[in-house]
């Protein structure tokens, strides 16, 4: 499997992070960065991955089904995470939820038919004294109100429109 | 960068840095004692240091409360094997939100406290563990990484000695079980977080089966403070049995919600109603969580002389674990609140020991049937009969975390769960309305 230069630095570099004979450490920290340049954990990457770091196939596959970031099947280009855990929901995150999900007609761990939103439902995101918060993507997002939602959508939107 | 203001209530040690410009940088930490500590430390023999740290009565800022000082010192001075230290930076109990701060702020604070740590039992690779979603803070602590090798703060020979450190990021990729010492090493590890018996404690078999000094984020960054002023300097600003400053995250029903670092031993009262502002809307304080979703609740009355330390909390049967206080108003319907903690129980149990698999399991089940008007008076006991029954049986403590904010709610606000009951819709809905999905999952 060919990677990019990027992902292959970040590889090396992994692999010898760990002490010797530990570099089954690697295989979140590259499912993950592999991860966001692909899209989604492709069968091709569990085997790259297994065969770097001298695991089988399986053994990937056992990990990554535990976490709840590691997905193999493509998400949006923009995956609208919201919180409704405790500080969230006291502030409306269960609310700004509904928005969302009527607004871009989805529902949790969906994806939009034109494949530019997903939306999901998230546990505790660490923004709780700036609630309600959310991620999409990796941006953090605080002090999130419905119309606020709105135009941060509407924004990525038109900042890709062709 | 700071996402509220701050407070004049505030002790700021761990916080010095804040607001400066370039704070996450090195020249601004160099400028500002970065690394004197680091320097001091040097020269000092290994339980030299462990002695400061232990006359600064620092206890362990992740949620356990554990004396730091006695920790370090469990590592086994004579084993032949490389020693590690591991730093939980999977921030992820729920309410809590504030090693995120100290990374995005000040890296170096916490590079140096790890250096402190490796000196004190000679151990020469770190490893900091960053949970997934903060995927932003590993690109910031991998910049300070690399202009503290260029500046010979990690590396070999480092200021001229013969000591040698090497410093890594490793992400997490979303498990709340993670957060948890042993369940965060098998990840480490590349495999599934599921926890690990004990003993062995980390501290004797921890990363790559050697003796590890693993603490949260919080408790690093204390540290360089305690070695540059001195411990007891540092034990001086909290309370006899726990020193320190506390960064405290308030969230919830406040005007004034954000992180604040606050000495231990603050008053509750004051820090609702003065740093936090008081409960917004001019509503009445109901209950609040001191420190994170697996703390048992505290009712209104219970605030009246309480002070956010370990031990106060310990004695009205609660805990200042991670510091997240949530804070909820009198329109708060408690029986949802105990139903959202559950289903985020349920959700994040790794499935290892079954009571804690099957109990979250159960008792969200319950809780949801409950909020929908369908529980039965036998329910309320049984919900609090199966969250005891999980006490103590598992691995780990999210067993524990699950089990006892649930029999708070259940004992100290009996009176919802009735209100809820023979078909009765709650009453705090319209208002408090649970998202459509949830009530029909």
């Amino acid at each position: 499997m060919t990677l990019s230069p990027h992902l292959e630095a970040k590889f090396a570099k992994l692999l010898t992070s760990y002490p010797p004979g530990r570099q089954r450490s690697a295989m979140i920290p590259m499912l993950m960065f592999a991860q966001d340049e692909l899209g989604q954990v492709t069968q091709e990457l569990v085997e790259e991955v297994a065969r770097r770091i001298g695991c089988t196939p399986l053994q990937v596959e056992e990990v990554l089904t535990y976490y709840s970031m590691l997905h193999k099947k493509p998400l949006g280009k923009y995956h609208v995470q919201i919180c409704t855990n405790i500080s969230c929901m006291l502030t409306g995150g269960a609310e700004l939820w509904e928005h969302a999900s009527g607004k871009l007609r989805i529902g949790h761990r969906e994806v939009a038919a034109d494949g530019f939103f997903s939306l999901e439902e998230v546990e505790c995101i660490g923004a709780c004294s700036w609630a309600p918060a959310i991620q999409v993507n990796y941006d953090f997002h605080h002090h999130v109100t419905p119309e606020k939602l709105d135009r941060l959508l509407a924004g990525l939107r038109s900042a890709n429109a062709v | 960068m700071l996402y509220n203001e701050p407070s004049p209530h505030e002790v700021k040690v761990l916080t010095r840095r804040f607001g400066l410009a370039d704070s996450a940088s090195i020249k601004t930490y160099l400028k500002t004692d970065g690394y004197v500590a680091f320097e001091k430390a040097l020269k000092m023999k290994p339980e030299e240091i462990i002695e400061e740290v232990k006359v600064s009565n620092l206890r362990g800022r992740g949620g356990a409360g554990f004396p730091t000082g006695l920790k370090w010192s469990f590592v086994p001075k004579t084993s032949p094997k490389p020693k590690y230290i591991v730093v939980n930076a999977d921030e992820s109990e729920p309410g809590t939100c504030k090693d995120r701060l100290l990374i995005e702020n000040d890296p170096h604070q916490l590079i140096e406290g790890m250096l402190i740590a490796a000196l004190s039992v000679d151990a020469h690779a770190g490893y900091i563990y960053i949970r997934g979603e903060y995927r932003y803070l590993i690109d910031i602590m991998d910049k300070a990484i690399a202009e503290a090798y260029e500046h010979g703060y990690l590396g070999r020979n480092l200021l001229g000695s013969a000591f040698h450190f090497d410093a890594f990021t490793h992400t997490g990729a979303g498990a709340y079980e993670c957060g948890e010492e042993s369940a965060l090493l098998e990840s480490l590890e590349g495999k599934r977080g599921v926890p690990r018996i004990r003993p062995p404690f980390p501290a004797v078999v921890g990363a790559f089966q050697s003796p590890t000094i693993l603490n949260n984020v919080e408790t690093f960054c204390a540290a360089p403070a305690i070695l540059r002023d001195g411990g007891a300097a540092f034990a001086a600003l909290g309370v006899p049995k726990a020193g320190g400053t506390k960064l405290t995250c308030l969230s919830g029903h406040l005007n004034k919600p954000g992180v604040y670092e606050l000495p231990l031993g603050f008053p509750v009262k004051k820090m609702i109603e003065e740093v936090g502002g008081g409960i917004r809307n001019g509503k009445k304080l109901k209950a609040f969580v001191p420190g994170g979703s697996s703390c048992p609740v505290l009712t209104a009355a219970e605030c009246e002389g309480l002070t956010m330390d370990y031990d106060a909390l310990a004695k009205v049967k609660s805990m200042l674990g991670s510091g997240g206080v949530v804070v909820m108003d009198e329109d708060t319907c408690i029986v949802k609140v105990a139903l959202r903690v559950m289903r985020f129980y349920a959700h994040e149990s790794c499935g290892w020991c079954i009571p804690c698999r099957e109990g979250t399991a159960w008792l969200r089940k319950l809780l949801q049937r409950f909020h929908d008007g369908h529980g039965q008076r036998s329910d309320i006991v049984l919900i609090g009969d199966l969250a005891k029954n999980m006490l103590g049986r598992t691995f780990c403590p999210l067993g524990d975390a699950a089990a006892m904010p649930t029999i708070s709610f259940v004992e100290k606000f009996r009176d919802e769960f009735e209100a809820h009951l023979d078909g009765r819709p709650c009453p705090y809905e319209p208002a408090n309305r649970l998202a459509a999905h949830l009530v029909a999952q």
